[in-house]
């Protein structure tokens, strides 16, 4: 029996299996697909906000000011890419630069430091491409970006490395709950655990509904984005919103921390919550308003679309503690934006929570809150390859030419705790097809790494796991 | 730092036939540096015939037409280094590369010649709306998997765009006992060659439905289907055409990239139309001593075009290396006008003293029409053709009488006319 069960790996659940891993329990993390972040993790815009969005005196306010504070911090710990590019809402009417007013006393009330509110020939200065329509923004500088499902990848691997099992291809299909234990019972067995943490995202009322918690009402907001070519990727340097409105913060133009060019996200509430397909108006929409904003921006330089869900709650607030229905079940539901910046933090909440509720709870003194950088040949000089392919020569091969990635770090990729199982999972790793020509040459070659690391036939290699299998049978 | 005369990156047809002529043309110290294991580039897995008709007289497969130029890069001493990645050419002609064997080496060259080929366009750059599932690719994606891994795709498939490869595939998916639904075209017209078009879907009974496109893609996991619609003159779905087509996999064949991030990175100017660089009559990119040739250089639709430009590169590269291009050059430009998209090479000398030839291709189907060239103000031809398309490429000679009578002001245009 596990203390503690966490359900979703997303990036809630695998920050706070880290963040529980210091602790002398047994811990599993449970993910129904077949990688953790293959949920909302996934496919976000990935901005660490300062905090002024959310309503003052809520949990979601003081989660993302206090998470964003620490991310700086956990992504050193993590070797995470992480760069503190600050933010800017822009303002394109008087109406508008009164409501930048009300977000800053907001951002005040909430603790966000170092706002400004500055002119139109200011924020020109700062950000040249944006439309000379402009009337001003407020400036955020503690905003930054970070790659979600890197953060969530290398927390993982923290996690597992400091004893917690990471069970994949584990769907909850049904729970029941005892006076000592909660009993999940899944495609992977049945696990038993004192206490499950409710990290399912989009899922999280279902799951809370099994485990007799009706109060959750989870709706699937769908975000479609483009992601363009890093040629592209200089023309902003900060996160550049537009004026939210009541269904979020509207479609930002943002730099990734690749370097390439993110805009999006639309906000469309869904009824089929596995429903991740972009489409024609989503996309229509994304160009139309990341246009007004910097005009210079243009789908022609997409290299890729893609969809997320955020889980929203009803009163569009994190619902994290202990159900007030099963003393068994934690919950960790309604995490939408600003649900990644405050990742640091509701791991450290939740980790609260289990300490209450769990007698002799211990600090382990051989716990690591680190993860070791993994190798990136491509950010390397010329002398550090040459050092690393003479003491092992599968870094002399490149994979992906796009983005320079070789044999060696494709390895490193599966042998890693929860480490890649499929396409997918080496491409978030380590890059390898997310260039330009998006695994054209390369998808063969690491189909065929994976089944030699993984000892199976190629055609049992999936894209993402399930039944995305990419080959079929041998030919004639 | 290794030395060399020559560094030929690419080892493709392009490749082998410009180090073949650069060692025939007297160049001591040559090497081509190949990502892949064995030479030959993409025609390895081109298992199709149709090759080496132009240049050997005779209908060869892909692996056989890379075999004949294998096997006299093999009599030569051609130093050949296979499974490496160049990771950088400079404009001094340093070039940086990769390997499991030698680890990280460092090449000086007196000339380098670009033979790196192209890359297909992805779904991405198509921005079809839809899920993510497996089963969409590349048709060369495809094509390897099938030729050189031996493994099916997909069962039930539909190609977008019919492009050359894409031609190809449906036949050898058909004839691997696939069934291909249709191959949809965006134009109203095919990009690829008429012989692919009569051999691999009218031989086949495989539907080609012109200006049609595929604009959803559904399925979760696995590819389920696509909804294919019909579109106008300014190339927008019809709304009313929809139609939903169960498949398993979408093979793309929608357009061929030049892979041109080295040359760029060396700051060689390129070409907003091919994509690829620059050049003059020998194939010499605005970068001394960098060459170019075959499909890095331009998309050709015929092996046996690469071939031959690369025998220019290769002896531009030889005349560079031993110092014989000393004569006065006087450079004028190449000028596609009406109907025509590009020429290559986009400029020439007027001193050459020889005859040159221009190619190029026209940006729509043209019947019973004149190409004509004109060369100072004066059309110097003008030749009646039956049928100009985008998918075959053209070529004119301009003699090099015309080319003496030329002033460094001058013009050479290519258009289409009634």
């Amino acid at each position: 029996m596990y203390d503690v069960a966490i359900v979703g790996a997303g990036v809630t659940g695998a920050m706070t299996a880290r963040e529980l891993s210091k602790y002398n329990i047994k811990i599993a993390l449970l993910e129904k697909c077949n990688d953790v972040a293959m949920g909302s993790t996934k496919a976000n815009s990935g901005i660490v906000h300062a905090g002024f969005d959310a309503a003052e005196g809520s949990l979601m306010a003081k989660m993302n000011v206090k998470g964003c504070s620490m991310m700086a911090e956990t992504c050193k710990k993590l070797n995470v890419p992480y760069k503190n590019n600050g933010s800017l809402v822009v303002a394109f009417s008087e109406e508008e630069m009164k409501h930048l007013d009300t977000l800053f006393e907001r951002g005040v009330k909430n603790g966000v430091p170092d706002m400004k509110i500055i002119s139109k020939d200011e924020l020109l200065k700062m950000e040249p491409n944006l439309n000379p329509d402009v009337f001003g923004a407020l400036y955020a500088p503690t905003a930054g970006i970070v790659c979600p499902y890197e953060l969530t990848i290398a927390a993982a691997e923290c996690a597992v490395k400091n004893g917690v099992e990471f069970i994949r291809n584990c769907e909850v299909k049904s729970a029941k709950t005892d006076d000592e234990k909660i009993t999940l019972d899944t495609t992977q067995g049945e696990i038993e655990a004192k206490y499950v943490i409710n990290a399912a995202g989009v899922f999280a009322d279902d799951l809370a509904r099994m485990l007799g918690d009706d109060t959750l009402h989870i709706t699937a907001r769908k975000g479609e984005y483009f992601l363009l070519d890093k040629s592209v990727g200089n023309t902003v340097s900060h996160t550049i919103f537009q004026c939210p409105s009541k269904m979020g913060k509207g479609i930002l133009v943002a730099q990734t921390v690749d370097g390439n060019l993110l805009m999006g996200p639309t906000a469309e509430d869904i009824d089929d919550k596995s429903n991740v397909a972009t489409t024609n108006s989503g996309l229509d929409t994304v160009k139309k308003f990341a246009a007004k904003s910097v005009p210079s921006v243009s789908a022609r330089n997409a290299i890729t679309s893609f969809s997320g869900l955020r889980a929203h709650a009803d009163a569009h607030e994190f619902i994290l503690g202990v159900s007030e229905k099963n003393p068994r079940l934690i919950n960790a539901a309604g995490i939408e934006s600003p649900g990644l910046s405050s990742a640091p933090a509701i791991a450290e909440y939740l980790s609260d929570t289990v300490k209450s509720v769990l007698s002799d709870i211990k600090i382990k003194e051989n716990y690591d809150d680190t993860r070791k950088a993994p190798v990136r040949f491509r950010h390397m000089t010329d002398d550090e390859r040459a050092e690393l392919i003479k003491k092992n020569s599968s870094y002399g091969r490149i994979i992906c030419r796009c983005e320079t990635v070789t044999e060696g770090e494709i390895i490193d990729a599966i042998k890693a705790p929860a480490g890649a199982r499929d396409v997918d999972g080496v491409k978030r790793r380590t890059r390898a097809g997310m260039g330009r020509c998006q695994g054209g040459f390369c998808g063969s070659k690491v189909v065929e790494i994976l089944a030699r690391e993984l000892g199976c036939d190629i055609n049992e290699i999936t894209k993402f796991g399930g039944n995305s299998n990419i080959l079929f049978d041998k030919t004639k | 730092m290794i030395n060399y005369d020559l560094a030929v990156i690419g080892g493709g047809p392009a490749g082998m036939a410009a180090a073949l002529k650069a060692k025939e043309c007297g160049v001591e110290k040559i090497v081509i540096l190949e990502r892949a294991e064995t030479l030959g580039g993409i025609l390895e897995q081109c298992i199709h015939t149709g090759f080496g008709l132009h240049y050997f007289g005779e209908e060869l497969s892909g692996p056989e037409y890379a075999a004949k130029f294998i096997d006299l890069v093999k009599e030569t001493d051609i130093d050949v280094k296979v499974n490496t990645m160049v990771l950088s050419v400079s404009e001094d002609k340093t070039v940086t590369a990769v390997n499991t064997s030698d680890g990280l080496i460092k090449i000086q060259a007196k000339a380098v010649i670009l033979a790196m080929g192209c890359r297909e366009r992805p779904r991405g750059a198509l921005q079809i709306a839809g899920t993510r599932a497996s089963g969409i690719m590349t048709a060369g994606t495809a094509q390897k998997y099938v030729n050189i891994d031996g493994y099916m795709p997909g069962k039930k498939v539909v190609i977008l765009g019919s492009g050359d490869i894409g031609l190809i595939m449906a036949r050898r998916m058909t004839l691997e006992g696939a069934e291909v639904k249709v191959v949809c075209e965006l134009m109203p017209f095919s990009g690829g060659l008429t012989r692919n078009i009569v051999q691999c879907l009218n031989d086949f009974n495989i539907p080609l439905r012109l200006s049609t496109t595929v604009i959803e893609t559904h399925g979760k996991e696995r590819l389920e289907g696509v909804t294919i619609a019909q579109v106008d003159d300014k190339l927008c779905p019809i709304p009313g055409t929809e139609e939903y087509i169960e498949c398993d996999t979408l093979m793309l064949s929608v357009g061929l990239i030049p892979e041109n991030e080295l040359t760029k990175q060396a700051g060689i100017s390129l070409d907003r139309i091919t994509n690829g660089a620059i050049v003059n009559e020998m194939r010499e990119t605005d970068c001394d001593g960098i060459f170019a040739c075959g499909n890095v250089l331009q998309v050709h639709d015929l092996v046996d075009y690469v071939t031959l430009e690369s025998q220019i590169a290769g002896e531009g590269a030889a005349r560079y290396i031993l110092g014989k291009d000393s004569g006065e050059k006087v450079y004028i430009k190449t000028v596609p006008e009406n109907g025509v998209r590009y020429i290559v090479p986009q400029k020439v000398n007027i001193k050459s003293k020889e005859d040159i030839k221009l190619y190029f291709r026209v940006g729509a189907i043209y019947k019973n029409k004149k190409l004509t060239v004109e060369a100072g103000g004066k059309v110097i031809s003008s030749k009646k053709k039956v049928k100009l398309a985008p998918g075959e490429m053209e070529n004119v000679v301009i003699p090099s009488d015309v080319l003496a009578s030329l002033g460094g002001t001058d013009t050479i245009k290519v258009r289409v006319e009634d």
